[in-house]
């Protein structure tokens, strides 16, 4: 096997795979919470993912993926078999919910995904947790079988095709409704819902962790792209983060910064489209 | 006999493309520069040349023809000879020494016969030589000036060298940082293309602190180098800073130089700004300004002190006015004003400069009601740079200054054993040369130790 040779590739639901890729020295050290950058091929920008499971067995590394710009496509097209140009990592510092008892995981989208190895970490530690999934609709679900076999999981959609009706705020609310008690909630997923989650956590007098997915360059803190505002301070996503305390981040600035390249993107990806 | 003036490309034409600005001696010019050395005996210039090398005897073998000879002198104690040639500030060390600085026609252009003898020998594939006995295992850290320079030397004395770059490319700030019109990027791979055939091996893609740990590579090597540079950027701390539109100079310049998003086919994005205002003014400043002028902007400089506290290289502030970047000194920012979260403009105020501060310059004060406001769409910050906290938040047993530098004495060592550091990462940002005579210094006593060690 080759350096960040694609071992497998897997359609988890429309436009979004998963990806194993052979990085012996990433799969290593991983550890839950971290991501990896990456590029396709000599031209490729440099994209984070987060690890979303690891072997150090087997060497491997799983990222997914949601196909929604130039890099992601240009993914989606490479076949098993092939190799990545570059796949550095583990980057950023692994989720530590050490002191927490009893904890509320909440993935929202793709973000499903990144709370699986925290799951799985839980589940080995023994802990006492609660799993809410939030997305769309019906389509927009996978893992959800070894999600459920880890923990109570309670499913959310925007239509209702398959869970309950609602936003995952919702679900929070109706779960301490019945009386259930968290030390922590810890969200991840798109920036609006991470921002209505940590607020909803901060009325309920619960604290709260979210993982930010900023922008990035090179992951090593050499740039400043991926900053974020955190208690009124600049802190660096990539080596201070991706997690912060919930209640301290500022959203609406990180939701700004997250679009700077809206517009040139959009162009990219009309060209990859023809 | 007045200095040779080296040809540049025409600012008219050179603010629409990224090639190199300074374009070198021709073998008549560089004769005739070679020819104003007057051989000092006791030459002053080698004072000023922080890694010593051998200049009146190096120039006087360009003047008799010997341009192997040359490029061996060179190579005695410089090797990046082509890199330095075109980007060390010789007119504060070599130059500044040179006896025809005042009353001769000015001092002899060491740095550009430098680079000269250098190009030279890269046209002509001249190659180091190599030691073969491959006794010990040393790994180096990081891949700029300092890294490079331990990692040749060490393998030059028959050292299994293995580099961990944490980027996809090796050079450090020579491929991240200074750009293309500077430095282009292919003598950099041909200055590393070097190393490789002494041996060394490189491993990019590798984050020490991260991928693997400092404590892992002490088990597996012999000694340690780290050479990780001072890479992390200071902000202005001002109210607007993380506006969309905002970039650190590191980040604008990684984009563009590193991942060539100057060129269609690069997928990397960049903002083009029509009017972007670049604070600061060093070299970092300069590149970053240039930069923006060849993608098109008109570029305002900001900064607090005057022309004469400048602290870029004398050519490049030359080069930047030559190119339009307007000058917009004893002026500080003090918000960065911003419309739907993207960048409109800056308020400022005027400054004048007071008593001298503990760095010897005059102390830049606050103009009373001098609060006024420009327009521009993009802001680079360029303030300086401080070490990124990897290496210090994974190995606990390393000692740093209160500023993040890592610890170490003049010969590299550092408090633990076996593990030598050098340059930005114990200097904080400072100039390639001192990277370099770092990064030697380091080789010849890892080189002592692992000798010693064996008797
Ligand atoms: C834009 C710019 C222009 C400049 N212009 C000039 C000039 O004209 N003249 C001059 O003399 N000086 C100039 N300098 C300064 C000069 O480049 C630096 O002083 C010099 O590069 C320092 O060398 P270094 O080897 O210590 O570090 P760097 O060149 O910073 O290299 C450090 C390397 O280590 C890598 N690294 C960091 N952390 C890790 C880790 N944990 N694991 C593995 N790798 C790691 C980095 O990715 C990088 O490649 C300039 C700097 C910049 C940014
Ligand atoms: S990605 Fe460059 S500093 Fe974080």
């Amino acid at each position: 096997m080759e350096k960040f040779q694609i071992l497998s590739k897997t359609d988890l639901c429309p436009r979004v795979k998963e990806y194993v890729v052979y990085a012996p020295m990433v799969a290593r050290h991983a550890k839950a919470g971290q991501f990896v950058i990456l590029r396709t091929d000599e031209n490729g920008e440099r994209v984070p993912f987060t690890i979303c499971d690891y072997s150090r067995e087997n060497c491997t590394v799983s990222i997914m993926v949601q196909e929604v710009g130039a890099t992601t496509m240009r993914l989606a097209s490479m076949k098993v078999g092939e190799c990545l140009k570059d796949f550095v990592g583990p980057l950023g510092n692994p989720t530590d919910l050490s002191q927490f008892d009893s904890i509320l995981l909440v993935g929202g989208g793709i973000g499903s995904a990144v709370i699986y190895p925290q799951a799985k970490q839980l589940k080995a530690e023994n802990k006492n947790f609660e799993i809410i999934l939030g997305a769309r609709n019906k389509d927009l679900f996978f893992y959800l079988d070894e999600f459920k076999s880890l923990a109570p999981t309670h499913i959310v959609t925007d239509d209702g095709s398959i869970g309950t009706k609602g936003l995952v705020t919702d679900k929070i609310n109706e779960l301490i409704g019945e009386g259930k008690r968290f030390d922590v909630i810890f969200a991840v997923g798109p920036l609006p819902m991470m921002k209505f989650v940590a607020k909803l956590a901060t009325n309920l007098g619960i604290k709260s962790i979210v993982s930010m997915n900023s922008l990035m360059v090179d992951g090593t803190g050499m740039c400043g792209c991926c900053r974020v505002t955190v208690d009124g301070k600049v802190k660096y996503a990539c080596i201070d983060g991706p997690e912060f305390d919930g209640s301290l981040v500022d959203y609406d600035e990180a939701i700004t910064r997250s679009s700077t390249y809206r517009e040139i993107e959009q162009t990219h990806v009309c060209n990859i489209r023809g | 006999m007045d200095r040779v003036v080296m040809p540049t490309q025409n600012p008219a034409e050179r603010i629409h493309n990224f090639k190199e600005v300074a374009l070198g001696f021709t073998p008549s010019l560089a004769l005739e520069e070679a020819s104003r050395c007057l051989g000092c005996k006791n030459p002053p210039c080698m004072a000023g040349c922080p890694v010593g090398v051998k200049i009146p005897t190096f120039i006087s073998q360009v003047k008799a023809g010997d341009m192997d000879g040359a490029y061996r002198t060179i190579t005695i104690d410089n090797n990046l000879p082509a890199i330095c040639g075109r980007v060390c500030p010789q007119e504060h060390q070599c130059e500044n020494l040179c006896v025809r600085k005042v009353k001769l026609g000015g001092s002899v252009a060491i740095g550009a016969l430098e680079r000269y003898v250098a190009d030279w020998a890269l046209d002509n594939g001249v190659m180091p030589e190599k030691r073969d006995s491959n006794r010990f295992k040393v790994a180096v850290v990081g891949s700029g000036p300092a890294g490079l320079t331990c990692a040749s030397d060490l393998a030059k004395a028959g050292v299994n060298v293995t580099i961990f770059e944490a980027l996809h490319e090796v050079g450090g700030v020579l491929v991240y940082g200074i750009p293309e019109f500077r430095l282009p990027k292919e003598l950099v791979k041909k200055e590393i293309a070097k190393l490789a055939s002494l041996g060394v091996k490189i491993e990019t893609n590798v984050v020490v602190g991260k991928t693997i740990f400092v404590h892992e590579l002490l088990d597996e090597f012999d000694a340690v180098f780290i050479g990780t540079g001072a890479g992390l950027p200071m902000f202005l701390g001002v109210k607007g800073e993380n506006l969309s539109g905002v970039y650190s100079a590191n980040e604008y310049l990684t984009r563009v130089n590193l991942m060539k998003a100057y060129e269609e086919s690069s997928s990397t994005p960049i903002l083009k700004g029509k009017s972007v205002v670049v604070v600061g003014a060093g070299n970092v400043a300069m590149d970053a300004s240039r930069t923006a002028r060849r993608l098109g902007a008109e570029v305002t400089l900001v900064y607090r002190r005057s022309r004469a506290e400048m602290p870029a290289r004398e050519e490049e502030i030359l080069h930047a006015e030559e190119e339009g970047i307007k000058f917009n000194l004893l002026t500080n920012p003090v918000e960065i004003l911003g419309e739907g979260g993207k960048v409109s403009g800056m308020r400022l105020v005027k400054m004048a400069l007071g008593e001298p501060d503990a760095s010897g310059r005059r102390r830049p004060v606050v103009v009373e009601g001098s609060e006024h406001e420009i327009k521009c769409d993009q802001v680079i910050v360029a303030l300086g740079t401080s070490p990124n906290p990897i290496i210090k938040n994974s190995f606990k047993d390393l000692a740093f200054s209160p500023k993040g530098t890592i610890l170490a004495d003049e010969d590299g060592k550092t408090n633990v054993d076996r593990l030598y550091a050098g340059g930005d990462a114990i200097t904080g940002a400072a100039t390639l040369i001192l990277a370099m005579g770092a990064g030697k210094k380091s080789a010849s006593s890892i080189l002592n130790q692992l000798q010693s060690a064996e008797k």
